[in-house]
């Protein structure tokens, strides 16, 4: 047809990692699309051989937005490897949680102010700024000296917020800078630094927890405290005010999955039935819940640059074969499937597993913004439902994370300290900031031998599977409304909602045994 | 992100104001926080390439080489199919000068630990590939230290590139790199002493848990991580030895005792000019 056209946007910006996305438009509306993961890499091969031990510090590495849920995800595979996953000290138990939520506060700050606010936020509005506020200040000098990257150029045509909406807006911006690094600060006082926190590992932790290092925790957590309060949540609302359509653009598959994270207790050892900060399940539109099992995940490649010979595998027997030539594949992304169907994972989806849950918190909060908004439960199937969610979950973990520092016990064991078993196997499954994160290993002879991630933006960016279903994120831009196909703020907006880390959603792994040439070249 | 996490200069200086009066560094093309995508970005990349200015290339990450470069797809100059390895090296021989940022961009690290299915290669390895002579300084780390970055950047803008003198054998400013780290540890005392923590929590020097300090070049010590609040030993946690080259093999198994004989180090090759570890009873040398 006349009006059908191609829109690739290479590279998506303002993500973590290496996005392409091609949609196909026909009289404006979206009908077809594709999310490409762009860049391979083989962390999981990078540790089969190695010392158990190295996988919690080795494997974070993978990103550095969420890098300690996959320090936690190791971990609590190698505790299961290692048979001490009911015997987590306290002090463990409580520093991982703090390490953790600490990272989930960085990473939910700077997605919405640094990744996503640009895309509804207008900084030029600074320019004639006249007032008290140094970061504003900066801003419009800023804007003075001309050079105007990395703010311009941009979309045009869609800044719906007023102006002064706009250069407050701004002045938080800078805010946040500030309040990301603080969270950054928290989490290495018990993890050592950040990124690439030190303190998670197979057994616990390895810092120790003092009364002067939780006063300055607690100092730290009580300024973000107030930034929940004060600027994050009411900024998201104020968003979603200004551009209320957002609530109706962007649903995915309307089926939702959290394996659950931040242990309360580690005596149960089976981890979705673990009592957990966030609970661990399955909602569809209905909002029913229903129960996870990790053995109905497998991974499909058809349309991935892998091996058609390995598709459809559980993670546990996983085989990978890259194929950078094969002409049916777009991604270097798998499609991983819960009983053959998609699954969005991610803030939203946790939100929506505990208000299923019956959790009054996130009840009490959710009931109240979709009041506000006057919208049924759907409206959260959206992009404003995305960033709504997010900066909820944040609010609820800054007072969580308060009981966790008082609990810790000075003087106390903060690791069960052991070699790596002579064999074993392990499951690792919590929530990383982005979704549902799985980690599986399995020893032999003291060394990996096999190890897997399934990690969230796998689920959420990944391809259409065997059947030709899209993956969450091309389900959310399929039937998309184009207003303006050289300025599409719809496909930028609905694809930044999902808060996307395609750092860590390519990867590969590789059967037991099998040789793989070594090409290092230095 | 490691950069964000800037106290003197922060952030905001980088981005917004001003490093030092009269150097405002003006970010062209960061992907992480820049505003446009597509197009819209590519076509900033496209004027700062072909500016007459010049301009200075941050690389962060590995480039990875084999399959002709497709582990690692990039949008093309105009807009068509192309590699990160293509486009790097592409912008690198307009570039004034070059920072390989992190020690994957530096020495290859995560990405080419073994086996490195993908052939990733430091920057300075690629160029080495390619025929070019660019210069390049490599600022390591997993992650760098945000001073290391700032502190190396600002370093060019007031006084210019670095002398040779100024950087070690494997391209890392001597400033921030030029000394052992086991050198400048608050637990010396406790190896001298042979005091060793044997499991996490206890007091001592963490040799026996397999710190690689003894054969680690960074200040870290002195600088801390996070504003100041932490470092890796001070936390109780063995320093895994990330600014070297040949992170993580090198290091790894990261919780077993190193060899105080068997250090390994790594020197460049004075034939083929490339890096090499060589694993043999010596004390590790300045150069």
């Amino acid at each position: 047809m006349a009006d059908t056209k191609t829109i690739s946007i290479d590279p998506i910006n303002r993500i973590e990692g290496h996005l392409k996305v091609e949609v196909v438009v026909d009289g404006g509306e979206v009908k077809e699309a594709k999310c490409s993961g762009q860049l391979f890499r083989g962390f999981e091969l990078m540790l089969v051989g190695r010392d158990p031990r190295d996988a919690s510090l080795l494997s974070q590495r993978v990103c550095g937005v969420c890098p300690v849920a996959h320090a936690m995800a190791s971990a609590l595979c190698l505790d299961a490897a290692f048979g001490i996953d009911g015997a987590i000290p306290d002090n463990g138990r409580l520093m991982r949680n703090l390490i953790l939520g600490s990272n989930f506060i960085q990473s939910h700050v700077l997605h919405f102010y640094h990744l996503a606010a640009l895309d509804f936020v207008d900084v030029s509005a600074a320019a004639d700024y006249a007032g008290p506020d140094d970061g504003l200040t900066s801003v419009k000098e800023f804007i003075g000296r001309g050079e105007l990257a990395p703010f311009m150029p941009r979309y045009e045509g869609d800044y719906r917020l007023s102006k002064e909406l706009n250069q407050q807006a701004a002045s938080h911006y800078v805010r946040a800078l500030e309040a990301r690094r603080t969270a950054h600060e928290m989490c290495a006082i018990f993890g050592g630094k950040m990124p690439h926190q030190v303190g998670i590992v197979a057994g616990g932790c390895m810092e120790t927890p003092t009364a002067d290092k939780m006063t300055a925790f607690l100092s730290k957590l009580a300024a973000l405290r107030r930034f929940m309060d004060e600027v994050y949540v009411p900024d998201v609302l104020a968003v979603a005010e200004a551009y209320p359509d957002y609530f109706a653009i962007g649903a995915g598959p309307g089926r939702f999955l959290s394996w659950g994270g931040l242990d309360l207790e580690t005596t149960e050892t089976d981890l979705v039935k673990r009592r957990r900060f966030f609970p661990a399940g399955r909602v569809g539109a209905d909002l029913k819940l229903e129960p996870v099992d990790a053995n109905e995940v497998a991974e499909y490649v058809k349309h991935a640059w892998y091996d058609d010979g390995t598709t459809g595998r559980r993670p546990v027997e996983a085989e990978t074969v890259p194929a950078p030539e094969k002409a049916a594949g777009y991604s270097w992304i798998k499609a991983p499937r819960y009983d053959g169907e998609p699954y969005e994972v991610g803030p939203l989806a946790r939100t929506l597993v505990a208000y299923a849950a019956g959790d009054s918190a996130v009840k009490a909060q959710v009931d109240g913004v979709l009041a506000r908004f006057k919208a049924g439960p759907e409206a959260l199937f959206s992009v404003l439902g995305r960033h709504a969610a997010r900066a909820l979950e944040a609010q609820r973990l800054v007072g969580a994370m308060q009981e966790w520092v008082l609990a810790l016990k000075p003087g106390e064991p903060v690791c069960e300290w052991r070699q790596a078993p002579e064999s074993g196997t392990g499951m690792g499954l919590t929530e990383a900031p982005r979704g549902a994160l799985g980690h599986w290993c399995e020893i032999e002879d003291h060394k990996l031998t096999r190890y897997q991630l399934v990690v969230p933006t796998t689920w959420n960016a990944s391809p259409k599977d065997d059947e030709g279903n899209p993956g969450p994120m091309e389900r959310a831009l399929i039937g998309t409304k184009i207003k303006d196909a050289e300025n599409p703020f719809e496909l930028v907006r609905i694809v930044r909602s999902f808060d996307p880390c395609l750092a860590c959603s390519v990867h590969m792994l590789t059967p037991r045994g099998r040789e793989i040439a070594r090409c290092r070249a230095l | 992100m490691s950069a964000l996490n800037g106290m003197a200069p922060n952030v905001l200086d980088l981005i917004v104001d001003q490093i030092a009066p009269g150097h405002h560094v003006s970010l062209r093309f960061v992907p992480t926080i820049m505003a446009g995508s597509g197009q819209v970005a590519l076509e900033i990349l496209a004027a700062t390439e072909a500016s007459k200015e010049g301009y200075l290339l941050v690389i962060d990450g590995a480039l990875p080489t084999a399959a002709e470069g497709r582990y690692g797809r990039a949008a093309g100059r105009d807009g068509g199919e192309s590699t990160m390895v293509a486009r790097a090296l592409e912008l690198a021989e307009k570039a004034s000068a070059i920072v390989a940022l992190g020690t994957c961009a530096a020495y290859g690290g995560m990405h080419a630990a073994r086996p490195n299915p993908a052939g990733c290669v430091g920057v300075s390895q690629a160029l080495a590939d390619a025929g070019l002579e660019r210069p390049v300084i490599n600022v390591p780390g997993c992650p760098p230290h945000p001073d290391w970055f700032t502190g190396t950047v600002g370093q060019a803008l007031l006084f210019g590139w670095p002398s040779d003198g100024e950087v070690d054998a494997v391209g890392r400013p001597r400033r921030f790199f030029g000394r052992l780290l086991h050198d400048l540890c608050p637990r010396r005392g406790d190896f001298e002493a042979h005091k060793f923590a044997k499991a996490p929590g206890d007091p001592g020097c963490l040799y026996e848990l397999g710190c690689k300090g003894p054969w680690t070049h960074a200040d870290c010590p002195e600088r801390e991580f996070n504003g100041g609040v932490n470092w890796c030993v001070k936390a109780g946690s063995p320093c895994h030895g990330c600014v070297e080259p040949f992170f993580p093999d090198v290091s790894s198994p990261i919780y077993e005792k190193i060899g105080l004989p068997e250090l390994p180090r790594v020197v460049r090759d004075t034939e083929t000019g490339r890096l090499k570890t060589i694993m043999r009873p010596q004390p590790v040398e300045e150069k």
